[in-house]
């Protein structure tokens, strides 16, 4: 059981919550992740380390209500328990040396681009943050991202704050005015990571995405989260989640992501009546 | 007298649920099939039992109506009696050997085992443990919680070792728990012998990713003298064959663990989703591929066909399992083999291309070889299928330790004595090349004997350095 110490709403929807894991919390790198059980009925769901607290021994994970189990998470208060924690899992974000790095976020991307961002600014390049939401009560993370990078974008759909459009819109223009980039590193839906891959892949700049495949166990035995990176299939949960965005086969990666649609429909309807939630 | 026959329950009931098909031997029948067994002198089925069990003496307890005594004797060798009696294929193993096998009816000893395993269940709620001999409180830590982990971990909490098991998945048994359906093992049956375990003194460490979560070394510094490892064999194979990521095309494993530890059958109550495939094919030959199959028919689909690219004498599945298979509806596909899958626009299965096949020149292992008859590809309409074509060893561990070498098919390097190429760090099961329940766990026993015998020269070593 796994004790959850504090929670936080950071936008509509988003929650961060800080649970006591010591075992994970000194072992943790960026970009790995950890699977979840809350209850003995639960499912196992992957979520992305977006913080840890060694001293503490705690991590924080950030996510977005898109399902039943992410909405029952996010019901969960302090002092409440998770049944089951597995992590860190997946392999560490390689940072090597770049010169400049512009790590791009979509959404709630920039939780798990923070940790990536301080790694790749630790390793001594020069960091650029460019995060993105809808619109400006959706944009999370600013203070904190902002004191990981050395130059920080935002962007909002609507234009309700910072730069109106898309995170690779914003990274398009930083390209058209010729900043030395020497990597790029995506994190957020799927459109958005494809969009930057094809727009990188232009300009033959390295871009490394972080994959988010359905996962069940998440330590390589089932395969459900399997890719096709170059044309061979890989496993994200262990091979993974980082790989070169121009070596991933995004149409099969958007229909995998749509294999459970209409099941994932009803569980959230049941669950939306049993917990008579507002709205 | 004939074997006496295992009583199971009809096909068209059985397909319905996910409750057991074979229904064990009552105290009579059990009685009298222990009364053929003529208790040799020299019994050749003890040698057919890979942990040894005094076959001739357990059963006579049985036949005198001692089915406590039983329990004591098999106890003595095997810690998982009920696991071992659902699912060894004792027609390779002890029946094999029995005497009485020359007339084609062997001693039965594999519903025996059950029968008394079972007894024991229903008469002593709480397992009985053996008293406890305080050898020294040695720490050893076993890494996986399937059948070769449980055995050497039960072997040496009784000669009074301090274990701790660590388990990634949040359930223990490997795949006895997320891989055999309840149809085969129900799960109270596992409950039942793990509380057994644990009252013996194993502790369990669940969520623990040995290599990700804790490292070797970090079990070193915890104080523990000696690992063992039985990862199993937890990678699955696939064919990589085109269309092979289409939607509603599953591994075995994928399949299996979403029923058999999520529960998914019983979606929504429980959250993890499943597919429900109308036409399922299932791509193997083996017990993985039967389970498959049979699991399928039991979510609801409408037909489920077996595509098996040998003849039905090479299947390497038991023959109990591909009958049932067959009583339930399975449809086998002989001497065929998938060449590719087709999809819809949307990504998902809807029929796998599949080619005929002629058995050649036999191998080295004297299995005939599949040929593909040119020419004879057909499609075969599906909207679902699982591919059990086998698993190789668990990568994950190996790939993160350094000097823990592995052969070229991933398995872990082990010497005469079940140590690896780590000192202190030893290894059985699927992780080193094993392929059965009972395999694993004979080779936990031989590990576990290996592991009292290093600790008793470790200690001699570090009192003459002092």
């Amino acid at each position: 059981m796994f004790k959850i110490l504090s929670k936080q709403i950071l936008a509509k929807g988003i929650t961060r919550l800080e649970i006591l894991a010591p075992e994970i919390a000194a072992r943790a790198r960026a970009g790995q992740f950890v699977v979840v059980r809350i209850n003995e009925t639960g499912e196992r769901i992957p979520l992305t380390i977006a913080g840890q607290n060694a001293a503490a021994g705690s991590i924080s994970v950030i996510f977005l209500e898109i399902g039943k189990t992410t909405a029952q998470l996010a019901s969960l208060s302090p002092g409440d328990f998770i049944l089951d924690l597995l992590g860190p899992l997946g392999r560490p974000t390689e940072t090597g040396k770049h010169g400049a790095a512009v790590i791009v976020a979509g959404g709630v991307g920039a939780a798990e681009a923070l940790p990536v961002a301080k790694a790749f600014r630790n390793a001594g390049n020069a960091v650029v943050g460019i995060i993105g939401a809808r619109n400006k009560d959706m944009v999370i993370l600013e203070k904190e991202m902002r004191s990981a990078v050395n130059r920080l974008f935002i962007t909002t759909d609507d234009g309700s704050y910072g730069m109106k459009g898309f995170v690779s819109d914003m990274l398009k223009e930083l390209i058209e005015k010729k900043e030395e980039i020497g990597i790029v590193y995506a994190i957020g839906p799927v459109p958005m990571m494809k969009a930057v891959s094809a727009l990188t892949k232009q300009h033959s700049i390295k871009t490394i995405v972080s994959l988010n495949p359905l996962m069940l166990d998440a330590t390589g035995m089932c395969g459900v989260c399997r890719v096709t990176i170059a044309g061979k299939t890989r496993f994200a949960c262990v091979d993974g989640p980082e790989f070169d965005a121009h070596e991933v086969n995004w149409d099969e990666l958007i229909n995998r992501l749509a294999t459970f649609k209409n099941e994932e429909k009803l569980s959230l309807e049941k669950y939306k009546a049993e917990c008579k939630c507002p709205e | 007298m004939p074997r006496m026959k295992m009583p199971e329950r009809s096909p068209s009931q059985r397909a319905a649920d996910f409750g057991q098909v074979n229904l064990g031997y009552d105290s009579e029948q059990a009685l009298s099939e222990a009364k053929r067994c003529l208790q040799c002198k020299k019994p050749l089925c003890v040698e057919g039992c890979p942990v040894g069990i005094n076959i001739p003496g357990f059963v006579k307890a049985i036949a005198e109506g001692n089915p406590a005594g039983a329990v004591d004797i098999l106890k003595d060798k095997n810690n998982l009696p009920a696991v071992c009696g659902r699912v060894c294929p004792q027609e390779e193993q002890c029946e094999l050997r029995c005497v009485l096998k020359s007339k084609n009816d062997p001693i039965a000893i594999g519903n025996l085992e059950r029968y008394s395993a079972d007894w024991e269940k229903n008469n002593r709620p709480v397992p009985q443990a053996p008293a406890q001999s305080a050898k020294g409180t040695k720490k050893i830590a076993v890494i996986g919680s399937g059948p070769a982990g449980l055995t050497c971990a039960a072997v040496l909490a009784k000669k009074g070792f301090d274990i701790t098991v660590f388990e990634s998945l949040h359930k223990p048994g490997g795949v006895l728990s997320y891989g055999i359906p309840e149809f085969r093992l129900p799960h109270d049956i596992l409950q039942y012998e793990l509380k057994y375990l644990e009252s013996i003194g194993v502790k369990f460490t669940l969520n623990c990713l040995v290599g990700r979560t804790k490292s070797l070394d970090d079990l070193r510094n915890e104080g523990f003298k000696a690992i063992f490892i039985g990862t199993g064999a937890g990678l699955p194979a696939m064919l990589n064959i085109p269309g092979e990521n289409l939607n509603h095309i599953y591994s075995a494993n994928e399949f299996l663990v979403r029923v058999n530890m999520m529960k998914a059958n019983v979606f929504p109550e429980y959250d993890t989703p499943v597919f429900v495939g109308k036409r399922v094919v299932v791509i193997g030959g083996g017990n993985t591929a039967m389970d498959a199959a049979r699991t399928a028919l039991r979510l609801g689909a409408k037909e489920v066909f077996l595509s098996y690219r040998r003849s039905e004498t090479e299947m390497p599945a038991r023959a109990e399992e591909i009958r049932h298979a067959r009583e339930e509806g399975v449809q086998l596909m002989l001497l065929t083999n998938p060449a590719k899958f087709i999809g819809t626009e949307n990504g998902f299965v809807k029929a796998v291309e599949l080619v005929n096949m002629e058995l050649g020149e036999p191998d080295a292992k004297g299995r005939r070889k599949p040929v593909e008859k040119e020419g004879s590809n057909f499609n075969f309409e599906c909207d679902m299928a699982v591919i059990a074509v086998g698993l190789n060893p668990n990568p994950v561990l190996a790939s993160l330790t350094p000097g823990l070498e592995t052969d070229a098919r991933g398995r872990l390097k082990i010497d005469e004595n079940s140590m690896t190429t780590l000192p202190g760090v030893f290894a059985g099961g699927d992780i080193v090349g094993g392929e059965t329940v009972i395999q694993a766990m004979g080779m936990g026993k031989k590990a576990a004997a290996e592991i009292e015998r290093y600790l008793a020269s470790d200690t001699s070593q570090s009192c003459k350095k002092t």
